[in-house]
């Protein structure tokens, strides 16, 4: 299978700190693409990096487009839907604005999106900042479904949410990555054994391990020392 | 232990630049296209005068905003209080020169004190607004002219009985010169003294980012104050030696389009170095006062009207000339010489960030998860 | 009573322009994230290009007539004049905030000084309809017809702008936008073409602000610019930030406060409790009215 996403001695400098030190690594097409890691190594900097939202140096491309040279929204418009970290929903929008506001090219999956999370469709005058933490997980998803993307970058989407919700979100990721490639920000190994395919690691700004999920994740004293945690409990399925 | 030659000649620049204007009004020397008559008549040296004592008032600016990162717009106002408090003590009440000086000062300390007290607990932008309004209350209260004190739009002159002799007089212009020279030096000393000592590194830290410097158990808002009435004293001083190089008090000093000027001036210069701001200060003050002049001479009056009309304007001028500068050195005169950017730039970038509500914050973004 | 209804009248008069200056400002920094010290040039602008117009056109019809021709062309004069500026002088620094407050500050210096150049620093009056110079008996107190005038220009363009930013896509850009630039981008949109937008409308209304304050002053001089946008700015702040709204509330408040207290307390304690105003709003609520999230 093609690399849809390739990064190439990607370097990035906030400031005088230079979070990435030469991170290269693929993304290949379809299923989900763990990124771990330890706080602080550089994770949703290289999500920030491929978005245009941190500026990058080195080489990143999206389907041989190279991404280094372009603004955000025309980064995104190739086809990237982002789920940022901290949820950043619109709090001052409805719930249904917050979507409307996604939609790219009038081809929006609504139903799509709908089926995956109900709520969003009951809750659509309802102001976003009003939502738990959950239901703005299930807005900042949605929201970069809504279009045929061909690549999600997901940050943390579990941090902060009750148990019951973490398994809801997993089993929304497993869904999504049947559709379209997830490059997902994790650090709940419990949801990372249950979607992903692929797991790149990274530490203090370098990657230190690529390959497949079960591979590293059957590997506690492995993952032990690469991410310094033990290996995750289970996540239940969805009754 | 030996010193490096840099840091030799880093301590003897400053010392010489200083010999060298303190010989000026010795020079009978003539500086065609510069000034109108030779370095030592009276015209050049006020101008020179003006130039050194709102270089001062920069500085002073520049401590506030260009170290410490605190972005006021009201920095007019403890400029005119020096300027309106001495003229009033010396002119209206005919006090001597001494107890003018006395009350400037005390003045100068208290009211940056109890304003910083109250504005400081904001900061970003809702601080640069408490500081234009407060500023503004002074324009009104100038305007408003009560007992006749400040003179209203027309201005107050100043009364040379109570002032010492060496201080009047067209042949004594030497002597203001020096004063102002004197006050300039000053500034220059204090600052440099000030940013090296141990509040002054606080003062930095917080320009960069202010949590931090919680987290590190210290309180910003003392620190704040501090620099903010020794910033404001320091402009008050100035407005004291401006009022006898001047000769007289006006509404202009305390206009919001003064402390505007401020800003321009230290930018121009370039913010948070040594000698930007009284670079720039002494460079805008000499636009300021010689392009009238260029703009009245007979090669621009004999101008078609199309190009006569905006070069007749000396802030039309200024205006544009600054925009230029925005756009093409924006490190300021010395960003130029530092081939750096904007650095200071850089800095008034983050007081400025919407929905920021801590003066001086570094947002940095969020240390990768 | 009546005095009372005189100065309440008035003082809505006031909060109208006050508004309309301050809806742009307000829009344009939570927005673009830039300080428009250049604003008050645009409504100078306005003010002018009225007034030249009106002269050209005079001998057409009444003076009404050639009076609107005028403020309608003033107007697009203003708004071409917002475009040109966010176009050559704010778009070229994109993101780099203050070299655009800066640009904005030298702006506000030359075009005023350009403007006093051409006509003189002396007043020039409008040549109004009779009409507006007429009172109307309200309450018993003889009203002005201006004031009508501006509050009711006041009242249609803030419809105009709620619906604007509710109704259509643009709006829906801006409002997010305010709240959260990055994330706009992050969703593919090009938010530099709200800008363009948002610098104009600004610039529309501050123009018609210019106009409305020929009608209410009587006269428009090169410095009128400066002197509303000091209050226009307070305004801002004490509404909160890109929230048009608060600018409304704030504006009638400031507005009011300053015609009562120049009234009842005594002339120049009107400008002094609106500053007073903003130093307590300030400490009790730094985002002002409006709080935190920016809302329509």
């Amino acid at each position: 299978m093609s690399a849809l996403l390739e990064l190439r001695d990607l370097h990035v400098f906030y400031g005088q700190s230079h979070v990435l030190q030469g991170v290269s690594f693929d993304v290949r097409e379809g299923g989900v693409t763990a990124l771990l890691g330890r706080n602080g190594v550089g994770k949703t900097t290289t999500c920030r990096a491929i978005m245009g939202l941190a500026e990058p140096r080195g080489g990143i491309t999206l389907g041989g487009h190279d991404l280094t040279r372009l603004p955000t929204h025309r980064i995104v418009r190739l086809g990237i839907g982002y789920v940022p970290e901290d949820r950043d929903v619109f709090a001052g929008l409805t719930v249904a604005e917050n979507l409307k506001l996604a939609e790219r090219n009038g081809s929006a999956r609504y139903e799509l999106v709908y089926d995956l999370f109900p709520e969003l469709r009951e809750r659509g005058r309802q102001l976003a900042g009003t939502l738990s933490g959950g239901q703005q997980q299930m807005l900042t998803i949605g929201r970069a479904l809504l279009n045929e993307n061909r690549l999600l970058l997901v940050d943390e989407p579990t941090k902060g949410l009750a148990p019951l919700l973490v398994t809801e979100v997993a089993h929304a990721l497993e869904r999504i990555g049947k559709l379209a490639t997830v490059l997902l920000v994790e650090q709940n190994l419990g949801v990372v054994r249950r979607v992903a395919r692929d797991v790149v690691v990274l530490d203090a700004g370098k990657v230190v391990h690529r390959g497949p999920a079960q591979e590293l994740l059957s590997d506690p004293a492995r993952v032990r020392s690469l991410l310094g945690v033990s290996g995750g409990r289970e996540v239940r399925p969805v009754a | 232990m030996s010193v490096s030659p840099r840091a030799l000649l880093g301590a003897l620049l400053p010392l010489a630049l200083g010999v060298l204007l303190a010989v000026i009004p010795l020079l009978s020397l003539d500086v065609p296209w510069l000034f109108n008559g030779p370095l030592d008549s009276p015209g050049t040296l006020q101008l020179l005068a003006a130039c050194l004592v709102l270089g001062g008032v920069a500085m002073s600016y520049d401590l506030l905003f260009g170290y410490t990162g605190l972005l006021s717009f009201g920095h007019a106002l403890p400029f005119a209080l020096g300027v309106y408090i001495a003229a009033i003590a010396l002119t209206r009440w005919e006090w001597g020169m001494r107890a003018s000086l006395a009350l400037t000062l005390a003045v100068g300390l208290l009211v940056p004190l109890g304003l910083g007290a109250v504005g400081l607990r904001v900061g970003g932008i809702a601080f640069a607004m408490v500081t234009l309004a407060f500023a503004q209350a002074g324009a009104v209260l100038v305007q408003k002219n009560p007992d006749g004190l400040s003179g209203g739009d027309e201005g107050l002159g100043l009364s040379f009985e109570r002032l010492p002799d060496f201080f009047v007089g067209v042949l004594n212009t030497k002597n203001l010169y020096w004063l102002a020279l004197g006050y300039a030096a000053f500034v220059f000393v204090v600052v440099r003294w000030a940013v090296g000592s141990s509040p002054g590194h606080v003062w930095q830290a917080i320009r960069e980012n202010e949590q931090r410097v919680e987290v590190l158990g210290l309180h910003p808002y003392r620190f704040k104050l501090m620099v903010f009435v020794l910033s404001s004293f320091l402009a008050t001083c100035g407005g004291a030696v401006y009022l006898l190089v001047f000769g007289g008090a006006t509404p202009a000093v305390i206009s919001p389009n003064f402390t505007l000027t401020l800003l321009v001036m230290v930018v121009i210069g370039g913010t948070g170095t040594r000698f930007g701001a009284l670079l720039g200060g002494v460079l805008y003050t000499y636009l300021d006062q010689r392009l009238p002049t260029l703009a009245s001479s007979s090669e621009v009056q004999g101008l078609p009207g199309i190009l006569r009309t905006p070069l007749s304007e000396p802030l039309f001028l200024l205006g544009t000339l600054f925009v230029l500068l925005v756009f093409f050195v924006p490190g300021g005169l010395t960003g130029l010489a530092t081939r750096g950017p904007g650095r200071g730039l850089r800095r008034l970038e983050q007081s400025l960030r919407p929905g920021g509500t801590s003066g001086g914050v570094a947002t940095q973004p969020e240390e990768a998860a | 009573m009546s005095t009372l209804v005189l100065l309440t009248i008035t003082g809505l008069g006031l909060g109208a322009m006050y508004f309309l200056i301050a809806s742009g400002l307000s829009l344009i920094y939570g927005l673009m994230g830039v300080l428009n010290f250049a604003h008050g040039a645009f409504l100078t602008v306005g003010a002018y290009a009225t007034w030249w117009f009106q002269g050209k056109l005079d001998g057409i019809g009444s003076a009404a007539l050639s009076f609107v021709l005028a403020a309608a062309i003033g107007l697009l004069v203003g708004g071409a004049v917002a475009a040109l500026v966010e176009f050559a002088l704010i778009r070229p620094l994109y993101q780099r905030h203050i070299e655009q407050v800066l640009v904005t500050v030298g702006l506000a210096l030359a075009i005023t000084a350009l403007v006093q150049g051409i006509w003189g620093a002396d007043a020039r009056v409008y040549d109004l309809p009779a009409w507006t110079i007429d009172t109307t008996e309200v309450l018993g107190a003889a009203i002005p017809n201006d004031r009508f005038v501006e509050i009711a220009t006041a009242v249609v363009v803030l419809i105009g702008l709620q619906l604007f930013l509710r109704r259509t896509r643009y709006g829906l850009i801006v409002r997010a936008g305010v709240e959260n630039r990055a994330m706009v981008t992050a969703l593919g949109i090009d938010v530099r073409r709200a800008f363009t937008l948002v610098f104009v409308i600004g610039g529309l209304a501050a123009s018609l602000a210019g106009i409305l304050s020929g009608i209410y002053f009587g006269s428009i001089d090169p410095e009128r610019g400066t002197s509303l946008l000091i209050f226009a700015f307070i305004v801002v702040v004490i509404g909160g930030l890109g929230s048009i709204g608060g600018s409304a509330i704030a504006a009638v408040v400031v507005g009011l406060l300053q015609q009562y207290a120049n009234y009842y307390a005594s002339s120049g304690l009107g400008d002094l409790s609106v500053v007073l105003l903003l130093a307590v709003v300030l400490l009790l609520r730094p985002a002002g009215l409006s709080g935190r999230t920016a809302t329509a």
